[in-house]
This record gives structure tokens, C-alpha cells and sequence, in this order.
């Protein structure tokens, strides 16, 4: 036992002194925030720099005075000379428009916009939404309805979803629990590659420089194989917390400046009331997919994922690092492992590819659960439906069954290992390994 | 010290070791000696218990053999390696605590041995900075830093360079004369024979013979003989019922016969005919060597058809 335990030191020890550990560790955190942070900058760019100029030359005479400026839009009237305003545009800075409006729209339902550059589709949809909504009211007017009649008998249904459990009634979150399913399963499906193949190249390491036999005139052949996948798992364990842990600070200092960057938006507002401009309900409408994502996220239930992300990695990680741990003591090279890697990553691949389709939007159906229950399958599986919530006894067997899969395959790695590990030299096949595994002693 | 009884080791479509058994005296300097793939590395891996026999025992000192005794043994592998990017010291340490040594133990065992063989300098360098020899250096500190009792070397020579197999050599004789029972493993037996006071002849698995070195010469004595003289005397020949001549070369002035003596007579007898005939400068007797003894064994195998139709 004292043995196993030096061998889990060596093998954590030497990574996590690694300068590659140390710069992973601190550089995804960050990669994590700087996304977040440049969604935040650009999106609040957005509402500064998207003034635009419109000029408008209305022939029809529908729309004098019913067109309204925006926080982005300001409509100006142009002169009616068409050459010599397209010659003004040419001149003038970006941003700047003239809209063209025929005096048969009514009937062709077509208007011009120029510029030197392509409007943006914000532009565009805006443009076309006002002059539609001035066109529908000279409609229901000449249809003799009554605009405000109209928009009276406009139903609005507000459903919210509730979970009911012991605890009582919840509010259930499906949209932001779908984006975390997701994001899990692409991470234990990474991690489960990565730390795996860390195992498997750790082992044929010690194969090709041959230190192996020296070892294992010491230890036995599992001891080394288990302080190896242990040492592995619990680097990986670290690079985890470390990352929560970091993650949540600088979300922190981050949601500090998101707050500031709200408190512009809300200066620019008030330079518009404070100018008479008409405030269009766009930027409040922004602010309020912001807090209504936050609203969402805080009825996740973290803790509950991470532990059970935490559970379920170091699960998955011991029982597929053991298949990796057999495949790296039959061969010689890397380049070798191929025709092995096959059946240790269609389990995976196929759970993961189904968690996109099919698991999200049926988190409590058949497939879900019996890929949940399935120790090959689970790691994924059923982190993507934590999120919608699972029952407790679900959850207890689920865990059962995957400790019974890495025992289980921990032993059949055992044994192909402590042969493979003493083959030089010598390209196995299935039969051999088979043949391995059936050795004595 | 070790004593290994009708080991039988089977591979799938191939049986290593046949019923092997041999005994290697406490102290003593043990030759474990065969071609290539006679079985030499199993019969090691199972007295290092890395694998086990599928029958026979293994006694260590009496006992039969269990995890207590790893940390008696010290193992030089003949493929031989160390954790490339791992440095000297820590896996100096590493090594001599997973042989069952405490860390401090460990550490001034392995100073001490860095001072004896000048490489106290290494101690923080990474293996792959140093050189092939330096290597082997460290990986043989690394096999008896834990002062084992029983030392084994597979092809100990093999790899390292003159100057390195010296010193080596000498360490090894130190350990022996300390107390530590030696058992080398090779395919060129003239590199272990005037080292060792033991040995066993393996060969296709199977053992061939054993014994006391000087005891299996004896028994392979062909009563052969080697006679230097002046040259200018008038030639010998073979005398019937004395001496048959096996070779004779002429060199500066000299006549080198190789004589074989007839059953029932002594060398005495043939000096006493050979000296009014010739000055005689230098008589030896001609002791077959392992390797011709063993070449011997295994061509009369091969010719013995009970045995050959076994294989």
C-alpha cells in the first residue's frame, strides 16, 4: 500500500511541476473570461457606434413625419433630387443612408436604401419594420380599424415551467439546463480522451525507455499500472478545482465590470430622454435577456453538477483509463494504438454525439436512462441529464454500476497489462491479448 | 541462499523453462549460463517475481519466496532504463524507496554511493543529459543502493564501455566479499567464467548441468596437453599406448604440440619419455573452457535422438 501511494506521488508530482500544467490550468480560466468579457465589450460597442443617418426622400408623402428615430436610427428629410442627394451620400461619412420610397409603395411594397457601404441587417430590419407599421396603420385605417383595438385584443401568455419535488415547487430553468448538459458532456468527453491518453503514453513510456522491468522488480505489475491511473486522475482532479475555483473569481471581477458596462447603457438612454429623442425599447430589451440568462442560472442547482461532474469524471476517467492503460502495454509506439483506441472510443463517441440529438430533449426517455445505467455510456449520459434533475435512486445505482465497470475493467486491464508491459518489440492482436489475459500468475 | 526446485514456466505455444531446478550457495558468485532464448530472463523474472512458475518452488534463504524478499534482491535488467525526464537525485530516491527504504535511509545510502562513484554532481541533472555510460552508471547504483543480499545482473557487461565494465566489475567483487551472493546471467560465458565459483548451463529451456566451476572442468578433463620445445631437436611422434598428437605448430624456433594422453598413463609417464628427446620449455595441462564444454553438451543433445525428438 506504502508503495502505491509513493507511485501516485511520482506520477502527480512530476505533471503538476510540469510548466504545461501550470500554464493550462491558468490559461483556460482566462481564455473562458476573455470570451465572456469580449461578448460583454462588443455587444455594449454596439449601442455607441451604431448611430446611422437617414435621409429620406418620400414620394409617396405617406410617411412625413411617422417615421421615428431610434437609439441606432436618426431620419432626416432630404430634397427631392435624387442624383444630387446619391452625390451627398458619396461624400458624407459611413453610416449614413438614404432611403428612397416610391410613390406607389402601397402597391409594390418597395423602397430603396443607399449607401457606400451595404446597410447592416439591424439597419435594414428596422428601416423596412417602420415603414411596414406606418403602411399597416394607413391600411386598418382605410379599413376603417381601429389601431389601438388592434393591439388591445393582442394575447400574451407568459408560461413558466415549474419542477415539483419534495422540497415543494421549483421554477425550472430548461433553457439554461440544456446549455449546461451540453457544455458537460463536451467536457468529460475531452477530458476523458485527454487524461486517458496521458495514461496510455505515461505507460508506453515506460515500455520504450525499459525502466518498467526495474520497476516492477519492486512493485507489482498492478500496483504501478493503479498508482499510474490514481497519480493521472487526481491531476486531473486539481486541474478541475483549480478551474472552478478560478473561474468563479474572475467571473466575479468580471460581473463587477458587466455592471459598469449596464450602467453606460443606461447613460446613453438618458442622453436620449434627456435630448427629446423618442427611447426605443431595444436597449432596455438587451439589458433584459442579461438578466433574464442570470435569472435562469441561478436556478441551476451548481453544486449538485459539480459534485456529480466531479463523481462522475473520476468514475468514467478509472474505468476507460484502465482500457487505456491495457492498449498502451500491448504496443510499442503511439502509432501503434490505433486498431485498439477503436472499441474504447465508440461507447463514447456515440453517448456524445446522442447528447446533442437526442438526450437533451429527452432527459427522462428510455434511451436517457438505459445510457445512463450503462457503465461504458454513464460518464456522459447522465451528466447531461443532471441538469434536468434526476431521481435520487437513479443516480445511487448509476454510480453503483459505473464503480462495478472500472473494477471490472481494471481487472481485465490488470491482467493484459502485466504481460504487455514485458513484450518488447512484438505487435499483439486481439488473439494475443486474449491469450495474455488468460496466462497464470 | 537460493534454491530453485523443477521450475516449469509455459507460454502459450512455447514452455521457457522444463523442469529447471538448480541451488546457489550463500556468498558465493553464481553463472546463469545459455545461447540467447534458452530461458535465462524467465527463470530471473521468476526470482524477482515479476512472473510466476506454473510449477516448481523458489526458496530464498530457506524460505519459500514471497513479496518479504523484494527488497533483498537487487535486479539489473538486461534491458535496462530509467525515467528520462525525471532528475537523478528524486529518482535515485524514488527507485530506493519503492525497494522498501525510508526516504532519509535512501537519501544518505545514495550519497554515499554518488561520493564512492564520483557523481555527486548529478544529483539535479535530468537522465537524458547524461551520457550512455554515465547512464549506467546510476541505473547500477540504482540496483544496490538498498544493500540487497542477492544481486542479479542479466548480461551485467553488455552496453557498457571498458572502462565502466572495470569499474563495475570491481564494485561487484566489493559487494561479494561484503557478503552479497552474485548471480550473473550471460550468453558469453567467457565474460562471467573466471568470476564465478558456480554455474548452471541452460539450453532450450532446459538445464544442461551444474556445479562448482572448477568440479565441471575436472569432469570434462580430456587428458590433453600442451608441450613447447626447442625445435632444433629431431621431431616427436606419437607414441601407441602413450600419447597421440593432436596438433603441432612450429613459431620462432619453437614446436607448440598439443598431446592427447593414452588411457592409463599419467603426464608423468609421458615426460619421462619425452625428456632425453627435447628441452622442454613450457608444459599446461588443457582444460576445456565453459563455452567448450557447452558446445559439447549441446551438439551430443542434438545427436541423441531421445532427447531431440522432445523439443
Amino acid at each position: 500500500m506504502n508503495k502505491i501511494l509513493l507511485i501516485i506521488k511520482r506520477e502527480y508530482l512530476s505533471r503538476v511541476k510540469k510548466k504545461s500544467f501550470l500554464l493550462v490550468t491558468f490559461l483556460v480560466p482566462l481564455f473562458l473570461i476573455g470570451i465572456y468579457a469580449l461578448t460583454i465589450y462588443l455587444t455594449a460597442k454596439s449601442f455607441e457606434s451604431n448611430q446611422a443617418t437617414v435621409y429620406v426622400i418620400d414620394q409617396s408623402g405617406l410617411f412625413e413625419g411617422k417615421l421615428a428615430n431610434t437609439n441606432n436610427i436618426t431620419f432626416r428629410d432630404a430634397s427631392g433630387d435624387i442624383p444630387a442627394e446619391k452625390e451627398h451620400i458619396l461624400d458624407e461619412e459611413e453610416k449614413t443612408f438614404l432611403l428612397i420610397v416610391p410613390s406607389d409603395i402601397a402597391a409594390s411594397s418597395h423602397a430603396e436604401l443607399y449607401a457606400k457601404e451595404t446597410a447592416s441587417l439591424a439597419i435594414q430590419n428596422e428601416v423596412s419594420r417602420q415603414l411596414e407599421q406606418v403602411l399597416r396603420d394607413i391600411a386598418f385605417a382605410n379599413a376603417g380599424i381601429d389601431r389601438a383595438t388592434v393591439e388591445s385584443i393582442s394575447p400574451e401568455v407568459n408560461l413558466s415551467a415549474k419542477e415539483i419535488t419534495a422540497d415543494g415547487e421549483k421554477d425550472s430553468s430548461a433553457g439554461a439546463a440544456m446549455g449546461i448538459a451540453m457544455s458537460l458532456s463536451v467536457l468529460v468527453y475531452i477530458c476523458l480522451f485527454l487524461y486517458g491518453a496521458q495514461v496510455m503514453r505515461g505507460i508506453i513510456e515506460e515500455k520504450n525507455s525499459r525502466i518498467v522491468e526495474v520497476i516492477i522488480s519492486s512493485v507489482k505489475p498492478f500496483q504501478l499500472m493503479m498508482g499510474k491511473i490514481i497519480g493521472i486522475g487526481l491531476v486531473g482532479l486539481t486541474q478541475f478545482i483549480l478551474w472552478i475555483v478560478l473561474s468563479s473569481a474572475l467571473m466575479g471581477v468580471a460581473s463587477a465590470g458587466i455592471t459598469d458596462g449596464q450602467g453606460v447603457k443606461a447613460q446613453i438612454e438618458n442622453q436620449q430622454i434627456a435630448s427629446g429623442d423618442e427611447v426605443q425599447p431595444v436597449a432596455t430589451s438587451q439589458g433584459g435577456i442579461f438578466s433574464k440568462a442570470k435569472q435562469e442560472l441561478g436556478k441551476v442547482d451548481f453544486p449538485t453538477i459539480i459534485i456529480t461532474f466531479l463523481l462522475y469524471f473520476f468514475g468514467g476517467y478509472l474505468l476507460y483509463s484502465a482500457l487505456f492503460a491495457a492498449v498502451g502495454s500491448a504496443v510499442d509506439s503511439e502509432t501503434e494504438t490505433q486498431q485498439f483506441m477503436f472499441p474504447i472510443t465508440i461507447p463514447l463517441l456515440f453517448t456524445y454525439i446522442l447528447s446533442f440529438g437526442v438526450l437533451v430533449n429527452d432527459p427522462h426517455g428510455p434511451l436517457a436512462f438505459w445510457l445512463s445505467m450503462i457503465p461504458f455510456t454513464s460518464p456522459i449520459a447522465m451528466l447531461v441529464r443532471i441538469p434536468f434533475g434526476v431521481p435520487m435512486w437513479q443516480l445511487a445505482l448509476s454510480l453503483a454500476l459505473l464503480v462495478g465497470g472500472f473494477v471490472f475493467t481494471t481487472w481485465v486491464a490488470g491482467r493484459i497489462y502485466r504481460v504487455g508491459i514485458l513484450m518488447y518489440g512484438k505487435k499483439a492482436s486481439y488473439k494475443e491479448l486474449v491469450k495474455w489475459f488468460r496466462y497464470k500468475g | 541462499m537460493l534454491e530453485v526446485k523443477n521450475i516449469v514456466k509455459q507460454y502459450a505455444n512455447h514452455r521457457a523453462l522444463d523442469d529447471v531446478s538448480t541451488r546457489v550457495e550463500k556468498g558465493s558468485i553464481f553463472g546463469l549460463l545459455g545461447p540467447n532464448g534458452a530461458g535465462k530472463t524467465s527463470l530471473i523474472r521468476i526470482i524477482n517475481q515479476i512472473t510466476a512458475p506454473d510449477s516448481g518452488e523458489v526458496y530464498f534463504d530457506g524460505e519459500r519466496l514471497n513479496p518479504n524478499h523484494i527488497g533483498r534482491i537487487g535486479y539489473l535488467p538486461e534491458e535496462r532504463g530509467l525515467y528520462k525526464k525525471m532528475e537523478i537525485g528524486e529518482q535515485m530516491l524514488y527507485l530506493a524507496q519503492l525497494k522498501g527504504l525510508s526516504r532519509k535511509d535512501a537519501e544518505a545510502r545514495i550519497k554515499h554511493w554518488f561520493e564512492k562513484m564520483e557523481m555527486q554532481s548529478w544529483w539535479n541533472k535530468k537522465v537524458e543529459d547524461l551520457s550512455k555510460g554515465m547512464q549506467q552508471k546510476v541505473q547500477f547504483v540504482a540496483t544496490v543502493v538498498h544493500q540487497p543480499d542477492l544481486i542479479i545482473l542479466d548480461e551485467p557487461f553488455s552496453g557498457f564501455d571498458p572502462v565502466n565494465v572495470s569499474i563495475i566489475k570491481e564494485e561487484i567483487l566489493a559487494l561479494n566479499r561484503a557478503g552479497a551472493t552474485i548471480i550473473f546471467s550471460t550468453h558469453r560465458m567467457e565474460s562471467v567464467e573466471e568470476l564465478c565459483d558456480s554455474i548452471v548451463l541452460i539450453n532450450k529451456s532446459r538445464k544442461i548441468l551444474d556445479g562448482k566451476v572448477k568440479a565441471i572442468r575436472n569432469t570434462y578433463r580430456t587428458n590433453t596437453y600442451r608441450v613447447e620445445y626447442l625445435a632444433y631437436e629431431e621431431s616427436v611422434l606419437a607414441v601407441e599406448g602413450l600419447f597421440s598428437i593432436e596438433n603441432a605448430a612450429h613459431t620462432d624456433g619453437n614446436t607448440t604440440l598439443t598431446i592427447r594422453i593414452a588411457e592409463g598413463k599419467t603426464i608423468n609417464d609421458v615426460l619421462a619419455y619425452l625428456i632425453p628427446l627435447v628441452q622442454i620449455h613450457e608444459l599446461k595441462e588443457v582444460i576445456p573452457s565453459i563455452h567448450d564444454i557447452f558446445v559439447q553438451q549441446v551438439t551430443a543433445q542434438a545427436s541423441n535422438p531421445l532427447i531431440a525428438t522432445q523439443e
